[in-house]
């Protein structure tokens, strides 16, 4: 089960929804993104929370039909030029959701029932806009609710600190709507900064977010999720988000940006080169106790 | 007269910090919110909690610089590293006290626009709700904070991504948002309140800042606390130990700055 990046990207068709970033600003695996963008798999329809930056990255190498999310642009600079400039020009379609709106729709499909209501939404022009979107009143109390209905994702990629070969995962840090999400798709991708023997895993399951039957393909790939931040594995590249938002004003703009940081990497191992991982390097480690379980 | 000696966004972090009482749960977004919410611990609120929606629940200040949420300080010693659900439910339950947030636009009743804004005769795509909705619609009270600039005020929200109340002044009284609404606006010129009728009212002026100079910036008859009865004070000034806080959470004015 465990593939090299290029291989797992290579089994998504064109056309699919795969949902990513899904725990928000941390571990978004950009690495996937990327090879996404290399292997010019088009078509696509995102589905997230918020999305900082990957979305407008995939937006800007023009492979993306449609987006699904509640947030799309750079968490320090605010706007993402590629996304807006193709919602603007209606290049792309947009559904908007608000961050527990997507996360109910992954978890209605997670739980295998068709919607889940909620006390949000009403009101707002995101659900006044969108069809999909219903109100109805609680046949019991009364209450006004949205309901939410499901999204099934074709495709879920998540980076997590480690997996064994087989799948289950360990992630710590927050985790957003990573678990809905997973429990939601058809497939999943397990990216990992390090893949490691089952009895590692094993010896703490209290922290497998993941496990093997949720998951399809495990991809080993150290810093894949630069520049996000990984717990316990490197900090946030904030200068790369800023440089980012001043290099992709424009199309041409974002396009010569592409051509250093996408198209002239073959991999992640290439892609670290470019990078100063000594300034993003854990300098205040915290060590959590010993958990121990046994029989 | 000689300069002051804070910035715009100093004095809103501390009057935004001012709006978190001792003991809340409070739901802290992007930006001036992350400091807002250190200084508020730090000072008069030892005993409040943030919430974020990532997952991250804090008790204390990160100790280093976040640009996001997510940032590892401030996930490093946080209470609880969760899920979103989790955080979203509680705010459901009508458990949060305080959510914060900030828009592109406001109108007259407290609704709020980051999505969709008109400028002459285009429209202006932005990042769009994040979890503002969702605070907006459940939180108990919110604190909105915005820059100080006419084309923000607007007599009616071209696309509201986050409800306030309603626009026939009944409030939340028949609306479908269960949380208490909006409490109070900070900009970088002035605090403002929202009377019974869920309308913009002026509460009190950052210092050297006149009444005159910013009712122009409203597309309507703006109101102020004397119209209902009280007064027009005086925003309070960042204090020392608030300035000496928010240039430890920000050293290089990253947000904070001018």
């Amino acid at each position: 089960m465990t593939v090299s990046m290029t291989d797992a990207i290579g089994r998504i068709a064109p056309g699919s929804s795969i949902a990513m970033g899904l725990a928000l600003e941390h571990a978004i695996p950009f690495a996937a993104g990327h090879e996404l963008i290399r292997q010019g798999i088009d078509d696509l329809t995102l589905i997230g929370p918020i999305s900082d930056l990957l979305f407008d990255q995939l937006v800007g190498a023009g492979v993306v039909s449609s987006i699904r999310a509640a947030w799309v642009g750079n968490v320090s600079a605010g706007t993402g030029y590629r996304f807006r400039e193709a919602a603007e020009s209606g290049s792309i379609n947009v559904e908007n959701h608000s961050n527990f709106s997507i996360g109910l729709a992954l978890q209605a499909a997670a739980m295998g029932v068709p919607y889940l209501p909620t006390r949000s939404l009403l009101g707002s022009d995101i659900f006044a806009e969108n069809d999909r979107f219903l109100e109805q009143e609680d046949p019991f109390s009364g209450d006004r609710l949205a309901l939410v209905p499901a999204i099934e994702p074709d495709w879920a990629i998540v980076h997590v600190q480690r997996a064994s070969p087989a799948g289950d995962a360990h992630l710590w840090g927050n985790t957003g709507i990573t678990e809905p999400a997973v429990g939601a798709a058809d497939n999943v991708i397990v990216v990992a900064e390090e893949v490691v023997d089952e009895s590692v895993i094993k010896r703490d399951p209290s922290r497998v977010v993941i496990a093997r039957d949720q998951v399809d393909l495990v991809v080993e790939c150290p810093y894949g999720a630069h520049p996000s931040p990984v717990a316990g594995h490197y900090n946030r590249d904030n200068a790369y988000y800023l440089e980012y938002h001043g290099a992709t004003r424009t199309q041409e703009d974002y396009d010569a940006w592409a051509e250093t940081w996408i198209h002239g990497v073959d991999d992640r191992t290439a892609y670290r080169e470019l990078i100063d991982e000594s300034a993003l390097s854990i300098t205040q480690e915290t060590i959590a106790p010993e958990v121990r379980y046994g029989q | 007269m000689a300069s002051k000696e804070y910035t715009d966004r100093e004095l809103m972090v501390s009057a935004a910090a001012a709006e978190i009482d001792d003991g809340d749960t409070a739901f802290v977004g992007m930006r001036l919110p992350l400091i807002a919410f250190q200084v508020a611990v730090s000072t008069h609120a030892p005993d409040a909690l943030a919430v974020y929606e990532s997952g991250v629940i804090r008790d204390s200040p990160a100790d280093g610089f976040i640009h996001t949420m997510c940032d590892l300080p401030n996930l490093n010693n946080a209470v609880s590293t969760t899920g979103m659900l989790d955080i979203m439910s509680r705010l459901q339950r009508g458990d949060i006290d305080v959510g914060f947030l900030g828009g592109a636009e406001i109108d007259r009743y407290g609704n709020l626009n980051t999505t969709l804004v008109e400028a002459g005769n285009r429209e202006i795509r932005l990042p769009g709700s994040g979890g503002a909705c969702d605070i907006a619609c459940m939180a108990n009270r919110t604190v909105l904070l915005m820059a100080h600039e006419p084309r923000r005020f607007v007599e009616s929200a071209h696309y509201v991504t986050s409800p306030g109340y309603a626009r026939d002044g009944t409030g939340r009284d028949d609306h479908p948002a269960p949380g208490g609404g909006p409490s109070a606006l900070v900009t970088s010129k002035a605090t403002f309140g929202f009377d019974n009728t869920g309308e913009l009212y002026v509460r009190t002026l950052h210092p050297g800042v006149e009444l005159d100079a910013i009712a122009d910036d409203f597309p309507w008859d703006l109101q102020t606390a004397a119209d209902l009865g009280g007064t027009v004070g005086q925003t309070p000034v960042p204090t020392d130990e608030e300035l000496s806080l928010i240039r430890t959470f920000d050293p290089d004015g990253f947000w904070t700055g001018e």
